[in-house]
């Protein structure tokens, strides 16, 4: 271990053992855990098999939180649930309690704190995104405005069970897709829609001219050269707009106010309960940005729910209900228009044609 | 606390039902005043529609390649309290559980050095604290070290693994996730703080099919609960089910692979060798069904985000696995395999290419052969249709091979 100003690094100690903040009722109960129930959408019950129950309040969050809201929620924690509290995958704070008569009370006070209860069984659950304009660098849309609009528009679907089944919302400001977006119930994508700018300059002392060229999932970057040094152009045609390119090499900027944007896909799924899991499909390919509040996202998401909560049966996840109808319904209870955009035309995008003639006519 | 910049753009995110994050870096601004930058920088951004990061400087604390996303805004006269604003990932506990001692001593750590800012979690799952200066980095790790939190991984390294909450508070996990996820990441230290891969590489657990971190949509490897015996049954608990819904059209029609069957007097049945094992039963009765007690995992292999050559899921690479036995030799079977997937990765893979590319690129049978894997049926949906079969040897008259 390296010595810095005379104090002992401490290095690759790995995580913190998770056996440190486990509640008591969980650590004589780990592995033994026999059911649960569903009380409400904010909070649920585990039964052990020696009959011990843990009891879980959920709570939203925006992710993105300052230290003092982690420490409202350590000041609840400490009055109701003896100071243990975890946070799921999708974001929410969850309460560990072992005492039934703290629920109530406990939610009464996260109410005070303006903080929605809810996310558990058939409800819209807490939407999983990515950092946009507040904190990544090739961001076509901003991350957590979106989501805000989106979420105070869908609240009491989020602390109200009301929905056929469970849906996942997620929200990528690009196509790397950071939160694996391409897999949930209704995914909101941001896109780069110009082909990248080349700066010239830039290009020849910022970047790795092999690397650049190799970045380019359909090849369109090609070798060139620039007052005698190696650089690259490009094939405009070709370019998909993923924006890989400027990851690699700062002299391709690709956001553009003018072009960027939101698109939006449904139907896909992580869970491999009844069907496999799906890639999320293409339902609008291009909305313009519309800070603050992005009411078109908005206004075609709610678009998709109403229809999904019209026409699913109960416990069909919005693919299955999907696939059900035919995707020609679909487009027709929405209303989104189907255009060439829609139809796949990457490699190996052969395989999502209708190889069959089985249509619902 | 007086704001330095105008927000009305940002002001109209302050509105509506749910936490608004405007209100969380005002608050963060309170504790940390170059946050009150940030609001500034992302005020623009609204206006102009266009993002003000910059593209711009590796930065890292001594020792580790990883751990810090460097993050420099391209207005830093404008905004010098943002200048310099990196991500600090801090590997998360297994199963995120914390009690409110340590996450006040983590919060803290950020209001004394940084921004006060954070995601619980970003998307790997590491906590991270987003708006540290570079001057700050070395005292931000030692504090984090000294409290017993360690970085997590970033750039082309292992990537900090995750898991779902398993037998810590979940009757379907198959396996110990929580704890499998803690020792494959204690023993990759190196893989994880020092980046010597083509590219990133992800593992996650999950304890059963219901995948609760989505590992089979983004994990270079997903290790997916499952069982080999029979589901359990409560038939009085099914009854009680079957007076409050349809158990027909609910359950057993909606089984994948139709082999389940229900009448009042013979109860539930279940032809378990035809299981899929796909959680959906279990799911719709929980108080009635739950998985055998010879819990095990899948391993699948592959799935990455659309970067290079298109989305992918995961694929099947071990239908079974029987990871708890594999734990108590510290999954000595399962950090070998992974050895030989990092070395036919490190042989074979170029610059940028994730494993599932690579495994298509040199074709699925080539990959499985050279890690020392045999080919099963239950790695594809079905065999091929397509006849261009590279067969690799053929005999020639007088039976030499060709
Ligand atoms: C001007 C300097 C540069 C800065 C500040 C910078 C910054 C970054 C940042 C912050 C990331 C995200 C890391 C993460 O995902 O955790 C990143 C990713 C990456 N950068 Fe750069 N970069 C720079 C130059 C370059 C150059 C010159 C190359 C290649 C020749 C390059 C190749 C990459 C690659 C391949 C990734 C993806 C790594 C990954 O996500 O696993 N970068 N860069
Ligand atoms: C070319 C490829 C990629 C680049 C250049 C890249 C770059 C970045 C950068 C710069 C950040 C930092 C954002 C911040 O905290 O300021 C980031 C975060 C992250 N990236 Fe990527 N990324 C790439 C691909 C991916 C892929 C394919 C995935 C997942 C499948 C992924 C998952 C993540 C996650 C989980 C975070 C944490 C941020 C969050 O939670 O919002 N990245 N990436
Ligand atoms: C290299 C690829 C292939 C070649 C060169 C090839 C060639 C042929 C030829 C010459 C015929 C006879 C046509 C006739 O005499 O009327 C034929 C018939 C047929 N091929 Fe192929 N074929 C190929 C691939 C396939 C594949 C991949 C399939 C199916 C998966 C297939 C299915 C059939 C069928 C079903 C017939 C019979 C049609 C009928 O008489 O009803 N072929 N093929
Ligand atoms: S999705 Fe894209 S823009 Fe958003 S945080 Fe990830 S890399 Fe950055
Ligand atoms: S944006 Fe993507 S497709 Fe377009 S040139 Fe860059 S790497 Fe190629
Ligand atoms: S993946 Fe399965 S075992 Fe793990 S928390 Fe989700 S439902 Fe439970
Ligand atoms: S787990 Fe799925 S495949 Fe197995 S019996 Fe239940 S519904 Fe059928």
């Amino acid at each position: 271990m390296a010595e810095v100003s005379g104090v002992k690094r401490i290095t690759d100690i790995g995580p913190h053992d998770y056996n440190d903040f486990l509640h008591p009722v969980i650590k004589k109960n780990y592995g033994k855990w026999k059911y649960h129930e569903i009380l409400s959408p904010s909070h649920m019950v585990h039964v052990s098999e020696d009959g011990d129950k843990i009891y879980t309040v959920r709570v939203g969050s925006p992710r993105l939180v300052s230290s003092s809201f982690i420490k409202d929620l350590c000041d609840l924690a400490d009055k109701y649930s003896g100071g243990y509290l975890r946070f799921t995958t999708r974001n929410n704070v969850e309460f560990l309690l072992d005492k039934e008569e703290n629920i109530k009370p406990l939610l009464d006070d996260v109410g005070k704190l303006n903080l929605p209860a809810g996310g558990i069984g058939n409800v819209v659950a807490n939407i999983v995104h990515t950092q946009g304009w507040v904190h990544c660098h090739t961001a076509a849309s901003d991350a957590s405005g979106v989501v805000k609009s989106l979420m105070d528009e869908l609240y009491e679907y989020y602390v109200n069970a009301q929905l056929p089944t469970k849906v996942r919302i997620a929200f990528a400001c690009c196509l790397n897709m950071c939160g694996a977006v391409h897999c949930s119930d209704i995914a909101v994508l941001g896109i780069h829609r110009r082909p990248p700018r080349l700066i010239p300059d830039r290009i020849v002392n910022l970047c790795e001219i092999p690397s650049t060229i190799a970045s380019c999932p359909t090849n369109v970057i090609r070798p060139d050269t620039y007052n005698g040094k190696p650089s690259v152009k490009l094939i405009e045609e070709g370019c998909v707009f993923c924006g890989n390119c400027f990851t690699v090499c700062p002299g391709m900027p690709i956001a553009d106010p003018l072009n960027d944007g939101v698109s939006i896909w449904v139907g896909g799924k992580v869970s491999n309960a009844r069907s496999k899991p799906a890639f999320s499909k293409l339902a609008v390919p291009f909305l313009e940005n519309d800070p603050p509040r992005w009411p078109k996202v908005v206004e075609a998401v709610k678009t998709i729910l109403d229809a999904y909560k019209k026409g699913a049966h109960n416990g069909e996840r919005v693919g299955e209900w999907i696939e059900r109808i035919g995707w020609p319904k679909f487009f027709k209870v929405t209303g989104f228009e189907f255009t060439k955009y829609h139809i796949d035309d990457f490699r190996l995008g052969e395989a999502t044609l209708n190889y069959s003639a089985q249509i619902r006519q | 606390m007086s704001k330095k910049h105008k927000t009305p753009l940002l002001d109209e995110l302050k509105k509506g039902k749910w936490p608004s994050f405007v209100n969380e870096i005002e608050r963060a601004a309170e504790k940390s005043e170059m946050t009150d930058d940030l609001l500034g920088q992302v005020e623009q951004s609204y206006e102009e529609k266009v993002v003000h990061w910059k593209h711009g400087g590796m930065v890292g604390v001594k020792g580790y390649g990883s751990g810090i996303v460097g993050r420099f805004s391209d207005l830093p006269e404008k905004y010098p309290g943002i200048k310099e604003f990196h991500t600090v990932r801090i590997n998360q506990p297994s199963g995120f559980f914390y009690t409110s001692d340590v996450l006040r001593s983590i919060v803290d750590i950020g209001e004394k050095h940084a921004s006060s800012l954070f995601n619980f979690h970003g998307s790997t799952g590491d906590v991270q604290l987003l708006g540290a200066k570079t001057a700050e980095l070395e005292t931000i790790f030692q504090e984090y070290t000294k409290l017993g939190f360690d970085l997590g991984g970033s750039g082309s390294a292992l990537r900090t693994p995750s898991c779902c909450v398993g037998k810590a508070r979940c009757e379907f996990a198959n396996y110990d996730a929580m704890h499998a996820c803690n020792s494959i990441t204690q023993a990759f230290q190196d893989e994880m703080h020092r980046p010597i891969f083509n590219y990133k590489f992800k593992f996650k657990f999950s304890a059963c099919g219901n995948d609760c971190t989505a590992s089979i949509a983004r994990a270079d490897l997903s290790v997916i609960g499952t069982w080999k015996d029979s589901i359990r049954i409560d038939q009085e608990a099914v009854k009680d089910y079957a007076k409050k819904f349809d158990l027909h059209k609910y359950v057993t029609d909606k089984c994948p692979t139709k082999c389940m069957s229900y009448n009042a007097e013979e109860g539930l049945k279940i032809d378990d060798s035809n299981c899929s094992k796909c959680m959906h039963c279990i799911n719709t009765m929980p108080k009635a069904l739950r998985p055998g007690t010879k819990g095990g995992a899948t391993i699948l292999i592959g799935s990455k985000a659309p970067m290079v050559s298109g989305p992918r899921l995961s694929m099947v690479l071990v239908p079974f696995y029987d990871i708890e036995e594999d734990a108590k030799n510290d999954y000595e079977w399962f950090k070998d395999l992974i050895s030989k997937i990092w070395e036919f990765w490190d042989e074979y893979g170029v610059n940028r290419e994730r494993i599932g590319e690579l495994i298509q690129r040199v074709g699925i049978g080539n990959f499985i052969e050279s890690i020392g894997l045999e080919p099963l049926p239950e790695m594809v949906a079905s065999p091929r249709g397509n006849p261009f079969v590279l067969y690799e040897e053929y005999v020639e008259a007088g039976g030499e091979q060709g």
